[in-house]
């Protein structure tokens, strides 16, 4: 039936899960019921290595970081492409190799012409 | 009982996170609610018996894609403090729409029929494994499209290059 199926192979992620937020929380929460309190305006005012701040804390990011984030999807999706081939690999065999050996050619074009612009040079 | 109990959970905090996205003054924030939203998304996912999704949910969407939207939001530098108009002034034609857009997907979801039978039944893909099922389809039945979806990633890399790097130099 659908709608009942409970992934219990996924409990360990779950209990991971938990103890990863109790932990966060009750550090957090320790050290605000064990820190004294006592704030003054130098305490809270924000500090820059000495320095006094200056301009707008937030700047334009250039459009370098945009090109990085792009490849990094394509080859993010070539990535979970190869998950299932990796899984379903003993069932299919050379024909599977060949075929992914052929996806990643197709990629690679891409990989050495994204190299030839210098899309990674951070000059 | 216990799915159904995750399924409540999954789902009221998927609306509730995703209406915090799209009221947030600060994009930034917007992002990171979104962020929240695909994490139980992926669980959702899991309950449904489909552990590819629920891999790609976290692999693509909040790993890749989060990253684009980040970057986007820092690229074009928005403030809280920037506020436009709505597009579309009278609220009545935005809930029209949207609740056209609403009737529309309860119909939709009403129409599908959970068939169970077939090659990849649903205990044959639970024997087989959720990816293991996909991957015995995706290389054998659907070379082709498999093969063309790396031509789509090609020309993903080449557009991103060409339009980027037009600016820079």
């Amino acid at each position: 039936m659908p709608g009942t199926y409970v992934p219990t192979d996924y409990l360990p992620v779950l209990v991971f899960l938990i103890i990863a937020l109790g932990f966060g929380l009750g550090a957090l929460l320790f050290g605000f019921l064990l820190r004294p309190r006592r704030p003054y305006a130098e305490k809270l005012s924000p500090y820059e290595s000495g320095m006094l701040p200056e301009g707008e804390p937030r700047q334009k990011f250039t459009v370098r970081y945009y090109i990085i984030a792009i490849l990094f999807v394509v080859f993010d999706v070539e990535a979970v492409f190869m998950y299932p081939w990796a899984v379903a690999f003993n069932k299919i065999g050379l024909y599977a190799f060949v075929e992914m050996m052929l996806f990643i050619l197709i990629l690679a074009v891409g990989y050495i012409y994204a190299w030839r612009k210098d899309a990674f040079v951070w000059d | 009982m216990l799915s159904k109990v995750f399924f409540l959970y999954f789902a009221s905090v998927i609306v509730l996170t995703s209406s915090l996205a799209i009221t947030r003054r600060n994009a930034m924030h917007g992002v990171l609610y979104m962020l929240l939203m695909f994490f139980h998304l992926a669980g959702l996912y899991l309950f449904l018996n489909a552990e590819f999704l629920a891999a790609v949910q976290i692999i693509i969407y909040a790993g890749a894609i989060m990253v684009l939207f980040l970057f986007v939001v820092m690229l074009l530098n928005l403030r809280e403090d920037v506020q436009k108009s709505r597009f579309i002034r009278p609220w009545i034609i935005g809930f029209i729409i949207s609740s056209g857009v609403m009737v529309i997907a309860i119909k939709a979801a009403r129409s599908v029929e959970v068939v169970g039978t077939g090659r990849w039944g649903i205990k044959e893909i639970q024997s087989a494994t959720h990816i293991g099922a996909i991957g015995q389809e995706l290389y054998t039945h659907y070379l082709y499209p498999f093969e063309l979806a790396s031509l789509v990633l090609l020309v993903a890399i080449v557009g991103a290059i060409v339009l980027a790097k037009k600016r820079l130099k």
